[in-house]
């Protein structure tokens, strides 16, 4: 009888294909990847069926908490620098050199604009200790600063980018309504006139159950 | 794959020259290890989802009262958003100090399927060109919450209203409120 020989293969396969694969991948992930910059304020958004989305860009976020505080931000970091500029020489505050680059990063800012120097200046975990005990912007009449921090960086937008800018405001699902029409009153007399609100998203209505 | 060919001058010997047999295969198992570490940390740090928002058209302001559009009595209907989210609404318009116009009924919802949104679609039915007016409640501490007014537009887009309004609270509104005992 002829000895049957196991046909020997050999253990190690060709990982080429998949290699290209990851890396394929790992390649797409890195460029398509934006980094979820930390929020000084969290808030909850109610849910709502809309599927609209929040534009890519030019978007300036108004955040509202449930404490009345609300917070500005905006997408791009030069037209904050931009705005910031325009809020020192309004307000008659000078930022250093280090402070902008802080507020470069920041991406949300609920603070006076008279303490903002000093919010710069600490460090990040100091910064993060303080977040929840900030004031946020005052937006009352005799003291509106967030309109001018508003209007200051769609002015900013339009002379960098020669784009308008789209206003979201963030609210949190327990903010009450006075404070969110509070603000929305504020921006029309600015002539701003459209807003995105943002939410969650949830399932469809049931419309037919109701009918 | 990584081939490492020897091209020389020392081809003077003979041709007996024997290449050395390396293999070609590089062991790959440590690169496809880092790749996938790294997929992994992009695959999860990635935020695809932007979030959903829903778009408010506010009127221009206008200068004075004269350029406010008049709604007909037939027409109305407003709806008054109230602290733990319920829903007071009235159909016509609160005018107590003309006396041609009834003192409207109000009634009490929310925000669940068979609640303001069936009232809505019925009444648009009724009335296809129903314009809505949409206040919230304010008085001290009690208010109602930005999760109302959301829900409540959102019920807007839903029963595909064409004619509503944010519209503030008036003093007669609370006094309706507070005569028909609600809060």
């Amino acid at each position: 009888m002829p000895k049957v020989k196991p046909h020997r293969t050999s253990p190690s396969l060709d990982m080429t294909p998949m290699v290209d694969l990851a890396f394929l991948l790992v390649t797409f992930f890195m460029l398509t990847t934006q980094f979820r910059p930390e929020d000084a304020v969290i808030v909850d958004p109610p849910s709502s069926t809309s599927d609209l989305r929040n534009p890519d860009s030019d978007v300036l976020t108004l955040t509202i908490d449930d404490k009345k505080r609300v917070f500005f931000g905006f997408d791009k970091a030069s037209v904050k620098e931009e705005a910031l500029k325009s809020m020192g020489i309004k307000y008659n505050v000078s930022f250093t050199k280090q402070q902008l680059a802080q507020f470069r990063n920041i991406n949300s800012i609920g603070v006076p604009i008279k303490q903002l120097g000093s919010y710069l200046s600490m460090s990040t975990e100091e910064r993060k200790e303080l977040n929840p005990r900030l004031p946020g912007i005052p937006y009352d009449s005799l003291n509106n600063q967030l309109i001018d921090w508003v209007q200051g960086a769609r002015q900013a937008n339009l002379n960098l980018f020669s784009k308008q800018s789209f206003v979201s405001i963030k609210g949190d699902g327990a903010a009450d309504v006075q404070t969110v029409q509070k603000i929305i009153s504020e921006l029309q007399k600015a002539k701003i006139n459209r807003f995105n609100l943002v939410t969650s998203l949830e399932g469809n209505p049931t419309t037919e159950a109701a009918q | 794959m990584a081939e490492i060919q020897q091209k020389g001058g020392d081809s003077g010997k003979g041709g007996k020259k024997r290449a050395k047999k390396m293999s070609t295969k590089i062991d790959m198992t440590p690169m496809v290890d880092l790749a996938f570490l790294l997929l992994t940390f992009f695959m999860l740090t990635t935020t695809f989802a932007k979030p959903n928002v829903l778009q408010l058209q506010m009127p221009a302001k206008v200068k004075d009262d004269t350029e406010k559009s008049k709604i007909k009595e037939s027409e109305a209907m407003t709806i008054i958003l109230a602290p733990d989210d319920k829903v007071f609404y009235f159909f016509g318009l609160n005018s107590p100090k003309d006396p041609s116009v009834a003192v409207p009924k109000i009634q009490v919802t929310d925000f669940s399927a068979n609640g303001i949104r069936k009232v809505l679609l019925v009444r648009k039915q009724q009335v296809p060109k129903l314009t809505i007016l949409i206040k919230s409640y304010v008085d001290g501490d009690q208010h109602a919450k930005y999760k109302d007014l959301v829900d409540i537009l959102d019920e807007m887009n839903i029963t595909d209203q064409k004619r509503y309004a944010l519209v503030e609270l008036g003093k007669e509104d609370i006094d309706l409120i507070k005569t028909q005992k609600l809060l």
